[in-house]
C-alpha cells in the first residue's frame, strides 16, 4: 500500500552505515556487555526501587560516545555534527537498544531530530551545543499520556514583553542527564518551541519512580519560568514536531528492535544449553515455535523500521504512515518477546539476579514511548480510511 | 518494487512487458476461472490458462532467464521485472505451477543435457503440464517415509505405488516423481524420476474433492508402471537430494523461476473497501475502531512483508542469510489467511453465502478464499514444519524431529 516511493531499493544503507553500526557493535559490546550493564544498573533493588535513587549510567562511556562523533549523529555537518542518514541513525540504536545503553543518546537525538527540522539561528546553536556533547531532552509531554505533539500543559505568557512559562511537562526521557530542555508551550493558538537550561530559575525537575533501570524519566514543574528571546527556536512548534515526528518514532523504534533481538538470542541461548527431560529445551515445540514466531514479529518491525528511516531520508510523504507501522510492529514485536523471554527461562527468569527482567523493563518502557501499537494504528486508520478514501 | 538498480536493458524490458501486456491482455475466459492454479477443474479453463501461458512464453515474458537452448530467453534477472509487470497487469495466472515453479529449476540444475532440452521448454510454455509426486498416504510431513517402489528391470523401472495429494495430476503430461529405490536405506533409498502420466500405461488418475466443493488434487496410482531409465533424474540414491532442491523452489527460498503473476495487488485495501461499503448495526463498518484495529494490523503485515522481501535483499541487514528467505511461505501463506478471515468477519452474515447466491459480496470470495488459504498453511511442507525448519536452521535449536 505505501511502498511505491522515491526511498531506494537498499534502503539506503550503504557501506558508511554499515560500518558506523559494526563500529557501534563492537564498541558496545566491549565497554557494555550485559554483565556490566547488570553491575551498573541492577545490583539490587534496593538503590532504585526502595530508595528511588536514579538509574546509574556511566559517564565516562558518552564521553567516550561523544568523542566518536554520537552526539552529533543527527546534526548536520555545517553545525558541527556527522549528518548521518535516518537510516544508519537507526542501525545504530539499535545496537544501543540490544545493549540497553544507559546515556543521554536518545534523548540528545531526538532533540537534534525537533530542532533540526526548525529551521532557525537559536535552533542551529543549540544543535552545536548537542553535538559537542551538551546532553538535552524533550519536554513536550501532557500529563494525559497522549503522546501526539499538539497539545501541550504548559501556558506561556508574553507580559510586557516578557516571556514567561507555567505548568507541566509529563514523561520527560532522560531529564536527569540533560544539561537543557527542549520544551513546548502553549501561546495564543500557537505551539511555542523554546529551550530552556536545567538550572532555570522557577523550574524544578521532579524525577519519576520507574521501573525501567536503564533510564530515568521526570516530571518538570515551571513556575514563572522567564524565556530569554534568544532561546525561543519558533512559534510553530506544531509544524516543527510534526515534520519530525515520524523520525522520534524510528528512534522508539529501533531501539525496541535492539532489545527484541539481544531477549530472542537470550532465550534462543537458553534453550539451547538448559536441559529438561534430557534434550535442550529447544527441542520442544512449545519453546521453539514461540521462538520462531517472535523472530518473525522481530523481522516485520525491523523492515519496517528500515523502510520508515530510508522514507524519512528521501523525504518522502509516506514517512508519516511508515513510522506510524514500524512503532506499532515494534511495541509489539517487543511486547511478545518479553513475555517469552521470561516464561521460556522459567524460574531463573523471574529473578532479579538474572538479565532478562533488565531489558524486560526497558521494552516495556520503549513499547508505550510515543505512543503503543494501538495508538499508532488508529492514528494510521485515519489516513489510510478516512484521508485516503 | 523495483529490482536492484536497474540496467538500461532491464528498464528496457520493463517498458516491454508492460506495453505488451497492455495490448495483449486476453479476452474474458469462456467460463470462471478458480482462485489459483491448484483448482483447475475443466478442460475449458485448462485450455484458456494453456493458451495464455503460451502467448506469454512466446512474447518472453515466461522463462526470460533460462537458456535459449532450454526454451528461455537467456537473460539475467529479467524474471522478477516479468513477474512484477504480470501482477500490476492483473492477467491470468500461469497454469503450469509446478512445471515452471518446481520441475524446470530442478531439472536445470540436476538434469542431463538432453534432459535439459526434452523438457524445459515444454515446462515453460505450458506445453506440458507438470505434477508433484511426493505424498504419499503415509508420507506428509515425513516426507522420506516413501513407499512407491521403483525396482529396476532392464533399461526400465517398473513402479508400484500410491501418490496423493497430486495437483493438476488430472491435466499433466509428466510427474516429477520421488520413489524409493532401496529398503535399506530411508535418505539414501530414493531416487527422482520424471514419470509419465498422461495415457500412461499403469498409471491411473482419480480426483479428490476439497473443503471448498473444488476439486484440482488427486490421487495417483502406479501399478507396474514402466519409466524407461532416461527419465531418472541425478544418481539412483540421490533422491532426497534432488527433491531438496525442489522444495527450496516450491517454499520459495529461492527466487522463483517462473512468473505465477497475475493475482489481484493489494488484499489489504480490498478489505477497506469491503469495510467501507459494509453496513453493521446501521453504521458503517469501516467506522467501527475494533475493525479499524484488525485492519491496520492487516495492512502494518502486508507492508511488513513487501520490506522484508526487500531487506532479504541488503546482505547488511539481515543477520542470517536464510532468515528472511524461510519465512516467505509461512508469511505469505498465514497472512492471506488472516486477510481472509477478517474478510469473512468484516462481510458478517453476508459471508454465509456461497459463490453461486446471487447476495453473495464478491461471488463469495471471502469465506472461499479463507477456507482455500489452509491448502496454502498446508502445503509445500506445513507450516509447523516450516517453523521447525526456522528454528533450527536459522536459530539453531535443536533438532524435534
Ligand atoms: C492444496 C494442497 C495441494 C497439495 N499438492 C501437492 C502436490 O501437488 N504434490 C504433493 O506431493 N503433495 C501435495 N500436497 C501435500 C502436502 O505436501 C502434504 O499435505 C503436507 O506435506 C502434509 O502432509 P500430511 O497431509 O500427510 O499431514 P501430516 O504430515 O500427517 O500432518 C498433520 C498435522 O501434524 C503436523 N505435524 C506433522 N509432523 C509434525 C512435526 N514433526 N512437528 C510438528 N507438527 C507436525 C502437521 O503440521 C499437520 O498440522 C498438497 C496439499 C494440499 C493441502
Amino acid at each position: 500500500m505505501t511502498s511505491e516511493d522515491r526511498a531506494p531499493v537498499d534502503f539506503g544503507f550503504g557501506e558508511e552505515e554499515e560500518m558506523l553500526r559494526d563500529l557501534a557493535r563492537k564498541f558496545l559490546d566491549e565497554r557494555i556487555p550485559v554483565e556490566t550493564l547488570r553491575q551498573l544498573v541492577a545490583p539490587s533493588p534496593v538503590p532504585v526501587y526502595e530508595q528511588g535513587e536514579p538509574p546509574a549510567w556511566d559517564r565516562s562511556v558518552w564521553e567516550d560516545l561523544v568523542e566518536l562523533g554520537w552526539a552529533g549523529l543527527a546534526v548536520e555537518e555545517k553545525e558541527g555534527g556527522a549528518g548521518v542518514s535516518m537510516v544508519g541513525i537507526a542501525a545504530l540504536v539499535e545496537e544501543v537498544g540490544r545493549h540497553a545503553l544507559p546515556s543521554p543518546l536518545l534523548a540528545c537525538l531526538a532533540c537534534s531530530l525537533v530542532l533540526r527540522s526548525a529551521d532557525s539561528e537559536v535552533a542551529r546553536r543549540r544543535l552545536g551545543q548537542i553535538a559537542q556533547g551538551t546532553p538535552a531532552a524533550l519536554a513536550i509531554t501532557p500529563g494525559d499520556g497522549s503522546w501526539e505533539p499538539e497539545r501541550s500543559d504548559i501556558q506561556a505568557r508574553r507580559v510586557a514583553g516578557e516571556l514567561t512559562l507555567d505548568g507541566t511537562a509529563h514523561f520527560v526521557q532522560d531529564a536527569l542527564k540533560a544539561d537543557f530542555f527542549v520544551v513546548t508551550a502553549r501561546l495564543n493558538d500557537k505551539l511555542l518551541l523554546c529551550t530552556l537550561p536545567a538550572d532555570a530559575p522557577g523550574l524544578s525537575v521532579e524525577q519519576n519512580h520507574i521501573h525501567d533501570l536503564t533510564r530515568d524519566q521526570a516530571t518538570l514543574r515551571f513556575r514563572q519560568v522567564r524565556v530569554s528571546p534568544s532561546s525561543v527556536v519558533t512559534d510553530d512548534g506544531a509544524e516543527v514536531l510534526r515534520r519530525a515526528w515520524p523520525s522520534l518514532l524510528v528512534l522508539a523504534s529501533a531501539d525496541l528492535c535492539g532489545s527484541s533481538e539481544w531477549q530472542l538470542q537470550a532465550t534462543v541461548e537458553y534453550a539451547k544449553n538448559r536441559k529438561q527431560f534430557d534434550r535442550p529445551l529447544g527441542f520442544f515445540q512449545a519453546v521453539k515455535h514461540p521462538l520462531v514466531n517472535a523472530m518473525v514479529e522481530i523481522d516485520r518491525a525491523r523492515s519496517l523500521l528500515y523502510h520508515a528511516a530510508s522514507c524519512i531520508d528521501a523525504a518522502s510523504v509516506e514517512a508519516e504512515k511508515a513510522s506510524r507501522m514500524a512503532k506499532s510492529a515494534a511495541s509489539d514485536a517487543g511486547a511478545f518477546i518479553s513475555d517469552r523471554s521470561v516464561q521460556l527461562h522459567g524460574g531463573i527468569g523471574f529473578t532479579w539476579e538474572s538479565d532478562v527482567h533488565i531489558f524486560f523493563k526497558r521494552s516495556l518502557h520503549g513499547q508505550v514511548l510515543w505512543g503503543d501499537g494501538i495508538h499508532h494504528r488508529k492514528k494510521l486508520a485515519e489516513i489510510l480510511i478516512d484521508r485516503d478514501g | 518494487m523495483a529490482a536492484s538498480p536497474s540496467s538500461p536493458e532491464q528498464n528496457d524490458f520493463r517498458e516491454y512487458a508492460r506495453r505488451w501486456l497492455q495490448e495483449n491482455a486476453p479476452p474474458p475466459p469462456p467460463e470462471r476461472l478458480p482462485m489459483s492454479p491448484l483448482e483447475i477443474m475443466t478442460v475449458g479453463q485448462r485450455n484458456y490458462l494453456q493458451d495464455w501461458q503460451g502467448q506469454c512464453h512466446a512474447a518472453g515474458l515466461i522463462g526470460c532467464d533460462y537458456p535459449q537452448s532450454y526454451g528461455g530467453g537467456g537473460h539475467t534477472n529479467f524474471q522478477p521485472i516479468a513477474n512484477q509487470e504480470l501482477g500490476h497487469a492483473r492477467v491470468p495466472f500461469m497454469i503450469n505451477i509446478v512445471g515452471l515453479s518446481m520441475a524446470a529449476p530442478t531439472i536445470l540444475k540436476h538434469g542431463s543435457e538432453e534432459q535439459k532440452r526434452r523438457f524445459i521448454p515444454g515446462a515453460l510454455s505450458g506445453g506440458e503440464i507438470w505434477c508433484q509426486g511426493f505424498s504419499e498416504p503415509g508420507a506428509g510431513s515425513d516426507m522420506a517415509n516413501q513407499q512407491t517402489m521403483a525396482v529396476a528391470e532392464g533399461d526400465n523401472w517398473i513402479v508400484n505405488g500410491h501418490k496423493v495429494w497430486t495437483t493438476l495430476g488430472h491435466f499433466a503430461r509428466w510427474m516429477i516423481l520421488i520413489a524409493r529405490t532401496s529398503r535399506h536405506h530411508k535418505y539414501d533409498g530414493l531416487t527422482y524420476f520424471l514419470a509419465p502420466i498422461a495415457g500412461h500405461p499403469g498409471v491411473t488418475v482419480r480426483p479428490l474433492v476439497k473443503m471448498t466443493g473444488e476439486s484440482g488434487f488427486n490421487e495417483v496410482l502406479f501399478e507396474d508402471a514402466v519409466i524407461p531409465d532416461s527419465h531418472r533424474l541425478d544418481d539412483i540414491g540421490k533422491g532426497w537430494a534432488v527433491a531438496m532442491t525442489t522444495l527450496t523452489y516450491e517454499r520459495g527460498a529461492a527466487e522463483s523461476a517462473g512468473g505465477t503473476g497475475g493475482q489481484s495487488s493489494d488484499p489489504a485495501q480490498g478489505l477497506i473497501e469491503l469495510a467501507r461499503e459494509t453496513q453493521r448495526n446501521g453504521l458503517c463498518a469501516a467506522a467501527d475502531p475494533v475493525t479499524r484495529d484488525a485492519l491496520m494490523q492487516r495492512v502494518i503485515a502486508m507492508e511488513g512483508l513487501r520490506q522484508s522481501a526487500r531487506r532479504a535483499r541488503v546482505p547488511g541487514l539481515c543477520d542470517h542469510p536464510m532468515r528472511l528467505p524461510l519465512q516467505q511461505k509461512l508469511l505469505s501463506s498465514e497472512n492471506h489467511q488472516a486477510n481472509a478471515r477478517l474478510g469473512v468477519e468484516i462481510a458478517g452474515a453476508a459471508s454465509t453465502l456461497y459463490k453461486l447466491d446471487p447476495n453473495a459480496p464478491r461471488q463469495g470470495y471471502w469465506p472461499l478464499s479463507y477456507m482455500a488459504s489452509y491448502g496454502n498453511t498446508i502445503a509445500a511442507g506445513t507450516n509447523e514444519i516450516q517453523r521447525n525448519i526456522l528454528g533450527e536452521r536459522v536459530l539453531g535449536l535443536a533438532k524435534s524431529k
